[in-house]
């Protein structure tokens, strides 16, 4: 069995070499079946990897928001209409009852994978 | 469920309905509000400012039309014409017919209008509603376009009113004369010494004044009118307008059988109940124990005492404080308590300044046994500074030497907001007093002037105790943060200050040092653009994408484009004027056509491309860029647009050469980073075709040079630009725009326009003509020297890009599937063009 094989079998998606990724900043990847993930990367290196579509506006653009953190919770601000995603959970910070999908993702010899 | 029935529809029925609907938790009234007027209640006190921009939505109140809300019916422009008080009914001029449980009349007053012969002439106005502004302004543009010379107007009655419409008529570019019958301006308000200042002070800003005497005849004179006045006096006019005081609007009480006062007014009594137990009546119709009060302020205590009733509490009307203050064409003007010394044994304390242009009067009580006197009331004219404090002293010992508190400070350096009683009413417009503020500061936790606002209401009607409620939370120890967001505790304008001063050129540095946490996308789009502004040399060309920079920047900076609804981009070429080639334009067609854009004429005289997605960014740049275009930054906090008008070149009314003058200011501060979006307009000839005065920085020519406007702005709240100097040659009208843009650029607030930052200023537009033109405060030619460095180190962010694979590489739609189109993106056809597809349902998770 190939490595791919494998990956395939575990339904893990390679997606990209890992400094690839700007510490501080998103990209957006396209998972099998054309969902569509905002994978980050903070300035401490740590990778997130949330739904790239923001549930308030229905655009798929929150990799291209800004990240930083609220009381040391890290979050993405939707580029749209800025609202707030906790980046571990996906919640909303404005409205608790709002959240967007997340995504195990994890690094290994320096690839980035995500389980879809 | 019970019906509540409004009749009228101001400011004050607005206020009980609002008072009622917060406090009828359980729903047991639905209201119903019959209204004259074709417009939700709007704020009449500030009609006057209608004229700064004729926009309806700017006196608007909110939650006026009650929308969303199911229990309250807002029937508009249909008003009430009579109520059957034995079957609780009340019927409108359209026959509508409705019952009610119980009545509120808010009908109002109406301006009263002398018996002068020729009072109902053409041309003659009264000047209460919008709509009359609106009769009033066609009347003007009327006469300036059919006249040569200044049209001039005659405004009957010089009382607060009146003035006010002298004011407006001013602004419309009109000559007024306010004629008054009393020997002075504004009788109610002010004393003998104070009015000869004020007439003073108004005929300094070309009002003409008569006093002491009233219309005796108005006539039609060919297409304008005459008057005669009683003192022989007699003027050639374009307009009238009464603004001699108001009456109450009683008619509907007189016809349902009410009672009425002696000199008009629905009689009630200090719970507001008429003589009929189902009916209150409240705000000017209402005479309370028979007297009328004419200012919003006891209307709205006594829209609150109903609505307490209608809920079962009991509510009477404690009597109110008839102060105001007011500016008038930038004349101050206070009257407060008992300004005219009516209680016995009173005595007046004057100091008269005609020189300085200012008058000041306190009334004091005798000395009581401790020595002390009691403050009475006062007048201020010319410099109403001590008025926030003064005010709420009325009935208190005063806390120093009557003549010190009216030292040039306004007594704040005598005595602060410590020395005022708890009882002392700061906000009187809401009757909210020191001790509710403070408790509201102690008990409640506001820390901020807006908490208190939203906790107490107080610096919500007319904002003039604002000052005052920041001094309360300095006088209770809490310390007002400025702070840009959490992970900054100091203000945009500090934070330049410290990468001024330390160089330090990255965020992380900056954060490292003199912040906490992250960041956050409040303080990283600041950072960026202060470095921006900053540095634009050391770090890879200044490039907003360069290294770190990159993650710091909005991504309408991030992609130098606007991002758009569907989350695709619009592009937007520089235009610089406005002005462009027939082959330029060929391009953009060229390009539109390739990418599939859809295509649209700016205001700001520029062509949006939209729906282009971030793959697509490069190939749109390239093409464009090799046409010899480049960014036009319609995506940054920076200079969008100088917009230009056609100008000598073509105009036969041009005096000067606007489209090269703009195309020149366009380029010159082009790429300049600032808190908000810069927009600018230059205008050949005083017809102000390009709209100049509506921009951050406008220029209008003259015979003898270019006159520079600043802080004017469209948007939410629309400003016109303020005169900073006149006649300029075309040097030191860009020195002064360049001291202008970096002073601004440095000092203002995080996303604050240039309008309020102006505003906020200390000493506002005169002290920025000061920091400018007479260099006050020695930072000239620091500034110069700052916009010489961005003009020279100006380069292409769209080139760059270009120029480097590793920027490029970012505009990419999946980093795992490059060149992929976004599957969520669609389009339609209108209108001949593409318009985004509504964006289907996302990946939510609920809780």
């Amino acid at each position: 069995m190939t490595a791919v094989e494998e990956k395939r079998a575990t339904e893990v998606v390679e997606i990209c070499r890992f400094d690839r990724l700007i510490p501080g900043r998103g990209v957006a990847a396209l998972l099998p079946g054309g969902r569509q993930v905002a994978i980050f990367r903070t300035v401490t290196d740590d990778v997130f990897a949330l739904s790239n579509v923001d549930p308030f506006t229905k655009a798929a653009v929150l990799s291209r928001g800004i990240i930083g953190d609220v009381k040391g919770v890290p979050h993405v601000a939707s580029p749209m209409l800025k609202h707030r995603f906790e980046l571990a959970t996906g919640y909303s910070l404005e409205d608790e009852t709002v959240a967007v999908r997340t995504y195990p993702v994890r690094v290994t010899e320096g690839m980035v994978y995500i389980q879809p | 469920m019970r019906t509540l029935v409004v009749v009228g529809n101001g400011m004050v029925s607005h206020r009980l309905v609002e008072a009622l609907r917060a406090e009828d938790t359980e729903g047991a009234w639905r209201v119903v509000v019959l209204a004259e007027e074709p417009r939700p209640a709007y704020d009449r006190v500030a009609l006057t400012s209608y004229v700064d921009g004729w926009d309806v939505q700017a006196l608007t109140l909110s939650g006026s039309d009650y929308a969303g809300d199911d229990l309250v019916e807002l029937r508009l422009g249909d008003p009430v014409t009579s109520v059957d008080r034995a079957a609780k009914k009340a019927t409108t001029a359209s026959g509508h017919v409705q019952a009610y449980d119980a009545l509120v009349l808010a009908t109002g007053s109406r301006p009263f209008v002398p018996p002068v012969p020729g009072h109902d002439l053409p041309g003659c106005f009264v000047y209460r509603t919008i709509e009359d502004l609106d009769a009033i302004r066609a009347a003007v543009e009327h006469a300036k376009a059919t006249k040569r010379g200044r049209a001039a107007a005659m405004v009957v009655g010089g009382g607060l009113l009146g003035l006010e419409a002298a004011k407006a008529l001013r602004d419309m570019g009109l000559s007024p004369h306010v004629v008054e019958m009393a020997p002075r301006l504004m009788p109610i308000q002010v004393d003998d010494g104070g009015g000869r200042l004020l007439r003073k002070l108004v005929t300094d800003l070309d009002l003409t004044v008569h006093t002491g005497t009233s219309a005796e005849k108005i006539e039609q004179d060919g297409d304008r009118l005459f008057t005669k006045l009683t003192n022989g006096t007699e003027l050639d006019l374009d307009l009238v307008v009464f603004s001699a005081g108001v009456r109450p609007r009683d008619d509907l009480a007189r016809s349902s059988g009410l009672a009425v006062g002696e000199r008009g007014g629905i009689i009630t009594d200090l719970a507001c109940r008429t003589s009929d137990p189902d009916i209150w009546a409240v705000g000017e119709c209402a005479a309370v124990e028979g007297r009328c009060y004419g200012l919003v302020a006891p209307g709205y205590t006594m829209a609150e005492i109903v609505a307490a009733q209608l809920l079962g509490r009991a509510g009477e009307f404690p009597g109110t404080d008839l102060s105001t203050k007011l500016k008038l064409m930038g004349v101050d003007v206070a009257s407060f308590g008992d300004a005219h010394a009516t209680t016995e044994n009173s005595v007046e304390v004057v100091l008269s300044d005609a020189v300085g242009g200012y008058y000041k009067k306190l009334v004091v009580s005798e000395e009581d046994a401790d020595g002390k006197r009691l403050l009475l009331g006062g007048v201020l004219v010319g410099d109403a500074s001590a008025y926030n404090l003064l005010r709420p002293l009325v009935g208190s010992p005063l806390p120093a030497d009557p003549a010190a508190m009216l030292g040039p400070e306004g007594g704040s350096s005598v005595v602060g907001v410590d020395a005022l009683p708890d009882e002392a009413q700061i906000c009187s417009c809401n009757a909210v007093s020191k001790g509710a503020i403070t408790s509201a500061i102690h008990d409640e936790g506001c820390d901020s002037v807006a908490k208190i606002k939203g906790c107490t209401k107080a610096g919500t009607t007319c904002g003039s105790c604002v000052p005052m409620l920041a001094k309360l939370l300095d006088a209770c120890g809490v310390e007002q943060s400025k702070a840009l967001c959490e992970h900054f505790a100091y203000s945009r304008q500090e934070l330049f200050q410290i990468l001024s001063a330390t160089r330090i050129t990255t965020f992380g540095e900056l954060i490292a040092k003199h912040g906490t946490g992250a960041g956050c996308e409040i303080c990283k789009p600041a950072v960026a653009s202060i470095l921006a502004t900053l540095d634009t040399t050391d770090r890879d060309g200044g490039h907003v994408l360069a290294g770190e920079q990159a993650t710091l920047q909005d991504t309408n900076d991030h992609f130098l484009a606007n991002m758009q609804r569907n989350g695709t981009y619009s592009v937007v070429p520089r235009i610089p004027g406005g002005e462009i080639t027939p082959a330029k334009l060929k391009v953009i067609a060229e390009v539109a056509e390739e990418f599939g854009l859809y295509t649209k004429i700016t205001g700001g005289q520029r062509i949006d491309l939209f729906g282009a997605t971030v793959d697509q960014l490069p190939h749109i740049w390239r093409r464009l860029v090799d046409a010899g275009m480049e960014s036009g930054h319609a995506y940054g906090k920076s200079l969008r647009t100088v917009k230009s008008c056609v100008g000598s070149t073509w105009c036969r009314y041009g005096v000067q050469d606007s489209v090269g003058l703009a195309v020149e200011l366009e380029l010159r501060y082009r790429g300049l980073r600032s808190p908000h979006k810069l927009k600018a307009g230059v205008s050949g000839c005083a017809r102000e075709c390009a709209e100049a005065r509506g921009k951050d920085f406008g220029v209008i020519a003259t015979e003898k040079g270019w006159n520079l406007y600043v802080g004017g702005n469209g948007g939410a709240l629309p400003r016109h630009a303020e005169l900073l100097a006149s006649d300029l040659d075309k040097d030191t009208l860009i020195t002064y725009i360049d001291r202008f843009l970096m002073f601004y650029v440095r000092a203002a607030d995080r996303l604050q326009r240039t309008a309020p930052w102006i505003e906020e200023m200390d000493g506002g537009l005169d002290h920025l003509r000061a920091v400018i033109v007479d260099d006050k405060l020695g930072i000239c030619e620091e500034l110069d020297a700052a916009m010489a460095k961005h003009v020279e180190n100006y380069a292409d962010e769209w080139r760059g890009v270009l120029e480097d694979p590793e920027k490029l590489a970012r505009f990419t739609s999946f980093v795992n599937a490059p060149g992929t189109p976004d599957p969520t993106i669609s389009f339609r056809a209108e209108r001949e063009q593409k318009v985004p597809v509504l964006l289907g349902v996302p990946e939510v998770v609920s809780r």
